[in-house]
């Protein structure tokens, strides 16, 4: 570095904490050397993120929230926008794939015991950011204001008036209207832009401030601080950078090729990403067929589905829709295991999940079906079974034998 | 056991958010078969948009010059061929207006409303609701039934509004209706009365154009609509493949960059 560089770092320095940041997350950030393929959703979430921060600020410049507006101007972005169609696509893209790296970050999570002691604030905070990430989607949805965009906002704020007592009253209020309409287009458009990105952001910084604080767990479980040399510096662990953000570009580059293989050559990918029906302007006076959400939602609405009505009132099945996702907050001191990582687990841990991917993963395609015969009774069962995972795991995990922990981090 | 069948059949259940459930009256669609890259049928397909829909269907997201650049049509051609929508609210003496316009019609939605039952829906994203195959087995499938009101059905649409604007075309079509058989015996409803199924709608007296004729005019047709749901679609390839090329080499210097850094840790 040359000498006018270096003194104008030591300028700011003097003011703001900047080589001390650099060196707290970075190059002295100690991350233990042996991650594997599952510790790369994590950047990758952060990517997305930014995509989805910058793909949606262009967006605003062109979109009009206005229910007779909006969906013609979504088609004008598509159309005579200078490369619209690119920012509109990395976009409607980006929220599906979003969802696929936090769910694969939150199964690393699982598989290794990343929430457990003394790690529960980070979970904690995941969970929140994936709360935040469900009502940022969901919102976001309504904005193309096709006709899945408006029943599929129907549907749901229609579950708060399921609520008893207030629940008419609360279902009004959240609308601004008796029906979903301009003022629910504006309110969310508000949210989806502004309010909803602000507190994504903070608990991003949240979850991050936390895991540097307590450090990264790996795949074996193992605390790589309770081994540390003569310099104070962990024997497991290897700085973030270089190491980590060089092989997260590598991981970058992988995932942007799956990305650009959707954005550029299947967009709507067969009506996951984007359905047929939203290519239809809404029309309150035409209720589509089949309702479907988005596929990252489809799980929990297959719960919903599958509760039947208790005094013809859909209550309960909010209810558990709810529970399904409340119950991830206790998941740090639902496990009664004395080993993290599933490497070191016995059969018990292991078996319930597999079930419980199975039933994660079903839950997901029978939410895109009918809720009808046969697709109501497995809905029912895998319900069961997913909060049989959450809920038995306090004896499953205590009961179950372990293997010994190896004092070092191991590579596989 | 059967449950048990079931649930593996549910976990391999192919990739698809609906099951298949055939084409309106039909068992399936016609596959459509069209081919973007070829412009003179796209241009066709233009020729018969204009002509035999954009009267009563608009397309209000497409602009005539955007079709122009994209199918190689310049301004002047477009003025003469394909503009002949005159907004009289707009001007009075009905010039064609300008080749920016969008593509709108000058037929007032409550009046269609009174005329069809329901106004034409606007055409600008119709192939990316209904899809190529669709759109290729309605156009081609109309057949006589003077119990509607035009005089005719639809094997993809059952009892739709529309009348067949392209029956000159066409020439005069018959349906081919075959008794369901269930379970080996012929399907009756509560009445008693067999149940039908419409199999397909074959021509017995040629239009202007010959069966294969029509068939490629409406895979041209098909074509079209597919383009003008998403102009961008003809650029949206080749950008993806440039794109992919580079990721793939920036790849192999990202991996051997990794390499090189992580050569010291073990």
């Amino acid at each position: 570095m040359t000498g006018k560089m270096q003194a104008l770092l030591g300028w700011v320095d003097a003011r703001f904490p900047l080589t001390k940041m650099w060196k707290e997350h970075l190059s002295e950030y100690y991350a233990p050397k042996n991650f594997n393929f599952w510790y790369f959703f994590g950047s990758l979430a952060l990517l997305v993120l930014v995509n989805q921060i910058l793909t949606g600020i262009f967006l605003t410049m062109h979109y009009k929230p206005d229910e007779t507006l909006a969906f013609a101007s979504v088609e004008y972005i598509m159309r005579d926008v200078d490369w619209g169609w690119l920012i509109r696509y990395l976009h409607s893209t980006g929220a599906s794939a979003f969802f696929i790296v936090v769910y694969l970050h939150m199964y690393r999570g699982l598989i290794y015991g990343s929430y457990k002691k003394p790690r529960e604030l980070i979970w904690i905070f995941g969970v929140l950011i994936y709360l935040a990430l469900m009502a940022e989607a969901f919102m976001g949805y309504l904005l193309p204001w096709g006709q899945m965009s408006y029943w599929g906002a129907q549907v749901i704020v229609n579950l708060f008036s399921t609520i008893p007592f207030v629940g008419e009253e609360l279902s009004v209020w959240i609308r601004g209207d008796y029906v979903i309409g301009d003022a629910t287009l504006n309110r969310f458009f508000a949210f989806h832009v502004i309010a909803l990105p602000l507190v994504l952001l903070g608990l991003v910084v949240a979850h991050i401030l936390a895991l540097h604080e307590v450090g990264s767990n790996n795949p074996d479980g193992v605390e790589i601080k309770k081994n540390k040399d003569a310099n104070g510096i962990p024997v497991d662990g290897i700085p973030f950078h270089p190491y980590y953000t060089v092989k997260d570009i590598v991981g970058v580059v992988v995932f942007l090729i799956f990305f650009s293989l959707v954005v550029f050559f299947a967009p709507e990918l067969g009506g996951w990403f984007l359905e047929k029906d939203n290519f239809i302007p809404a029309n309150p006076l035409k209720t589509p067929e089949h309702i479907v959400p988005l596929w990252y939602f489809t799980p929990f609405y297959a719960m919903l589905r599958a509760v039947p009505p208790m005094f013809s009132s859909q209550f309960p099945g909010v209810i558990v829709m709810g529970a399904a996702i409340v119950v991830l907050f206790f998941l740090p001191w639902l496990d009664r295991s004395p080993v993290k990582s599933v490497r070191y687990r016995g059969p018990y841990f292991k078996g319930a999940l597999v079930v419980f991917v199975i039933s994660f993963i079903a839950l997901g395609w029978l939410g895109t079906q009918p809720a009808e015969g046969i697709y109501t009774t497995f809905a029912r069962i895998f319900t069961v079974l997913y909060f049989a995972f959450f809920l038995l795991m306090p004896w499953y995990t205590k009961a179950d034998p372990t293997k010994p922990v190896p004092e070092r981090v191991t590579f596989k | 056991m059967k449950k048990i069948i079931f649930a593996l059949f549910v976990l391999l259940a192919p990739v698809q958010v609906y099951a298949a459930s055939g084409c309106g009256q039909l068992e399936h669609c016609d596959a459509a078969d069209i081919d973007l890259a070829n412009m003179e049928s796209l241009q066709r397909g233009a020729k018969l948009f204009v002509n035999y829909c954009l009267s009563c269907h608009s397309a209000s997201f497409m602009r005539y010059n955007r079709l122009g650049a994209d199918l190689g049509i310049n301004d002047d051609l477009l003025l003469e061929n394909l503009m002949f929508v005159a907004d009289f609210r707009k001007d009075p003496n009905g010039a064609p207006g300008k080749v920016g316009d969008l593509m709108k019609i000058a037929m007032d939605p409550e009046d269609a409303k009174g005329w069809f039952g329901t106004p034409a829906p606007d055409l600008s994203v119709i192939a990316r609701s209904r899809g190529a195959d669709w759109l290729y087995t309605y156009l081609r499938t109309f057949y006589p039934d003077p119990s509607r009101p035009f005089g005719v059905n639809n094997g993809a649409f059952k009892d739709v509004a529309m009348p067949h604007v392209l029956w000159e075309l066409q020439g005069v079509t018959e349906p081919v209706f075959e008794q369901v058989i269930e379970n080996g015996k012929p399907k009756v409803d509560d009445n008693g009365k067999p149940v039908m199924q419409l199999k397909e709608v074959r021509v017995v007296k040629a239009g202007s154009m010959t069966a294969p004729e029509y068939d490629n005019a409406m895979r041209d047709l098909v074509a079209y609509l597919v383009y003008m749901g998403e102009p961008a679609k003809l650029k949206r390839y080749s950008v993806g493949m440039w794109v992919l090329g580079y990721l793939v080499i920036l790849f192999f210097f990202a991996y051997a960059l990794k390499k090189e850094y992580w050569k010291d840790v073990h």
